[in-house]
């Protein structure tokens, strides 16, 4: 065991940490209130390599490994949290395609998602109706003799309408042919398809510059070739994908919660009351250590996961012990956050109230705290 | 970056685990009950190299690095926080600050024998009214001549009862309302040393601790342990080392209640299912198996510095805080998970919940971490 950063990895790390702080940082306060889509920050990381930070190099990756990919989204997050779930879900497609995707498919679309010709890719799973529990899905794709037709609806689609290409789940058979997630296959499915509609962007309460919306699938014609992996066998890249996903928004909460804290212990050793720096006060000590104490915790928690994944371990309930321990953590650092900033944490002249706001939502997508604990009991009790 | 365990640290922790459950754990209930000190197993451990895991081989020890120490402690704890304290004490708070601080004379006559499990160690340094702030320390040491006369009392000296050293930390210096430390290690056969009979405690029954008196106890200079006026360093610098070996002992009592309530839930049935499918209670195991596994990498990673040779009081602080306030939590639990049956004796889990208890007051109280840890954030 040890826990030294390898050349390659504490590079990434430093590039990611620089660029978020020189870029994001700074302009994350008016992207929420606009809730702009940062297109061209989001170029600028392919540039970097952050847009395929765990991809192969043959397809435009940086080939970093899994563990870069958490310390770059940590810091990502520490900037901007609306730009890191955007790279997230990217990375993420793009991994997808490398590791099930054809050579074909392969070639057409992981060098535009890390190059950044695609402004982003996304991965439509949620239904209406089908969120925690996937074996619910209703979206069909029927065979027809140009491929398949889909139909049906997508639900809180991430990027959905800046995606270049979208992961798209569906039934390829009913429910008493294969029941519950056995009948299901994972299409790819290129922006501008006839038959899709892109739903209007939903009004966050956070992570509001990056966009959010409901995919509408109506006689949607992809080729054959758009199958990722094969037919039926759809459920097992879903949940594959979302073992490393969850690897991504445990670092996304951990990067806003360091953000929260960093921004704890400033205004702490600034603000000043009875006569002394509000720091001094062991009410106000408390909550910076246990915010430490737990962020350092998490940490550790994502970074073994994520290194768990990259030497080929299984890496599945781990991955839902770090996303369901960081992201309750970083909750509570950024509640605490607001708290030591009494009145300024509560307006908007200060981060803290949006840094609430943006790490609301990890404990809820990628898999809710609840589905991380059944995960989790499901391993213990094997 | 690598979380795993090498294959000598693995062998270790599987001989621990064995030697734990195989010697240790049949045992753990009526050592408890009876407060008995487990003499047998003391001397077990130190066969196995145990009770010097960090010694140098040369000076009696296994030489060992301090995660393989993590690994151990916590098989041990989890069988009986009791003969894990006593572990704990003798590795990290006697033979560590020796041959830290020890001079080749000091390490012969004391180090040696408390490494390899002869003799055993004890730590001197809280007293009745003076715990987390050594400031107000009372125990004095008067130079007189070549000798210094040390005179006072130290309180809660676990393995104290028993020890043949014990490493005891006096005032040497009073100036400006500020006073100076040094330590000394003496043998507890010294005349004017004398120990009151064990405490009573709420739980590590078999982790026998006493008061220890010093009336005129007569030492010379080759007793001075890190030189005169350096007690305050010798330690802070052991603590850090101690809380390694504290938030070792947490893991070991929470990981016991965690194995048991997950093997309990899977027998216990309510409502025509095992209880284990509620989710009341997956969730409660989701919950414990994840804040110990959080414990453990913090714990890992304080260790992992200290083999570094890093600083690691902030790593050290963190580890002992969180570890030694999940096992509570996680002991909480698993008493809940057992419903009345934690409640008896049966199943050792009200056990777990009492030996928990301690972690977050000795070698710092959860308070004096916090205190550390902010001190290391503000200082931006």
């Amino acid at each position: 065991m040890h826990l030294d950063l390898t050349e390659a990895q504490a590079l990434v790390q430093q590039t990611a940490h620089d660029y978020a702080a020189r870029h994001l940082a700074p302009a994350a306060a008016e992207l929420d209130r606009t809730e702009r889509f940062p297109s061209e920050t989001l170029r600028a990381l392919a540039e970097l390599g952050l847009m395929g930070v765990n991809v192969p190099a043959e397809l435009g990756g940086a080939e970093a490994g899994a563990v870069a990919y958490a310390l770059a989204m940590i810091e990502i997050a520490r900037g901007c949290a609306a730009t890191a779930v955007t790279m997230a879900v990217t990375n993420m497609v793009g991994e997808v395609i490398a590791r099930f995707g054809s050579d074909a498919q392969r070639r057409r679309h992981v060098p535009r998602l890390t190059s950044g010709e695609y402004a982003a890719g996304a991965f439509a799973l949620t239904e209406p109706g089908a969120g925690s529990d996937p074996g619910a899905m209703r979206t069909q794709a029927t065979r027809v003799a140009e491929g398949f037709r889909l139909d049906g609806e997508k639900q809180w689609i991430t990027s959905g309408a800046h995606a270049g290409v979208m992961v798209v789940w569906a039934r390829t058979a009913t429910p008493a042919e294969l029941p519950g997630s056995r009948g299901i296959s994972c299409f790819l499915v290129e922006a501008g398809t006839p038959g899709l509609t892109i739903g209007k962007a939903e009004d966050k309460m956070g992570i509001r510059g990056s966009n959010t919306v409901a995919l509408s699938f109506d006689g949607c014609v992809v080729p054959e070739t758009a199958l990722l992996g094969e037919l039926h066998s759809g459920f097992k890249i879903a949940m594959m994908a979302l073992d490393g996903g969850r690897i991504g928004i445990a670092a996304q909460a951990i990067g806003i919660a360091t953000a929260a804290l960093d921004e704890s212990a400033a205004y702490a050793r600034e603000r000043r009351q009875f006569d002394r720096p509000i720091a001094e006060f062991q009410a106000i000590q408390w909550m910076i250590a246990d915010s430490r104490t737990e962020l350092d915790a998490a940490r550790l928690l994502c970074l073994r996961a994520a290194s768990r994944k990259e030497a080929g371990l299984s890496f599945s309930q781990e991955a839902s012990m770090a996303k369901l321990f960081a992201t309750e953590a970083a909750g509570r650092v950024c509640d605490r956050n607001v708290q030591i900033h009494g009145g300024y944490g509560f307006v908007r002249d200060f981060p803290a109230e949006r840094h609430l706001r943006d790490v609301r939502v990890t404990r809820i997508y990628e898999g809710t705290s609840e589905i991380q604990r059944s995960v989790i009991a499901r391993g213990l009790l094997r | 970056m690598n979380f795993e365990p090498t294959d000598e640290q693995r062998l270790l922790r599987d001989t621990a685990r064995d030697f734990a459950r195989r010697e240790i754990e049949p045992k753990a209930m009526e050592l408890d009950k009876q407060g008995r000190w487990p003499t047998e197993i003391v001397k077990q451990m130190g066969e196995l190299g145990f009770m010097g895991m960090m010694v140098p081989t040369e000076l009696g020890g296994s030489g060992l690095d301090a995660i393989s120490y993590v690994l151990a402690m916590e098989e041990v704890s989890a069988a009986c926080a009791s003969c894990g304290v006593i572990m704990s004490v003798n590795n990290s708070l006697f033979c560590d600050p020796v041959l830290k601080f020890g001079t080749d004379e000091q390490k012969a006559t004391y180090l040696a024998p408390a490494a390899s499990g002869a003799k055993l160690g004890a730590f001197g340094l809280t007293e009745p009214m003076s715990g987390s702030d050594a400031q107000t320390m009372a125990t004095v040491a008067e130079r007189k001549g070549s000798a210094w006369v040390l005179n006072g009392s130290k309180n809660f000296i676990t393995n104290g009862p028993h020890a043949d050293f014990v490493i005891i930390f006096a005032v040497t210096e009073r100036r400006d309302g500020k006073v100076k430390h040094t330590a000394f290690v003496m043998p507890t056969d010294t005349p004017g040393f004398t120990r009151s009979p064990h405490d009573e405690k709420l739980g590590i029954h078999a982790a026998h601790s006493c008061t220890l008196y010093l009336e005129n106890v007569t030492l010379d200079d080759s007793h001075v342990l890190g030189g005169v006026g350096q007690g305050f360093k010798v330690a802070m610098a052991t603590l850090d080392g101690g809380r390694i070996g504290i938030a070792s002992q947490a893991l070991g009592i929470a990981r016991a209640a965690l194995d048991k309530s997950v093997a309990y839930s899977k027998e216990r049935k309510s409502f025509g299912v095992p209880i284990a499918q509620h989710q009341a209670i997956q969730f409660m195991l989701a919950d414990m198996a994840t804040e110990l596994d959080a414990a453990r990498l913090l714990t890992l990673r304080a260790a992992s510095m200290k083999d570094r040779g890093a600083r690691h009081s902030l790593e050290s602080a963190e580890a002992k805080l969180y570890a030694s306030e999940a096992a509570t939590r996680i002991a909480h639990k698993a008493i809940q998970v057992h419903g009345g049956y934690g409640y008896t004796t049966e199943y050792g889990v009200e056990r777990h919940w009492r030996d928990a208890r301690i972690t977050e007051i000795y070698e710092g109280t959860s308070e004096i971490q916090r205190i550390v840890i902010a001190a290391n954030v503000l200082k931006g």
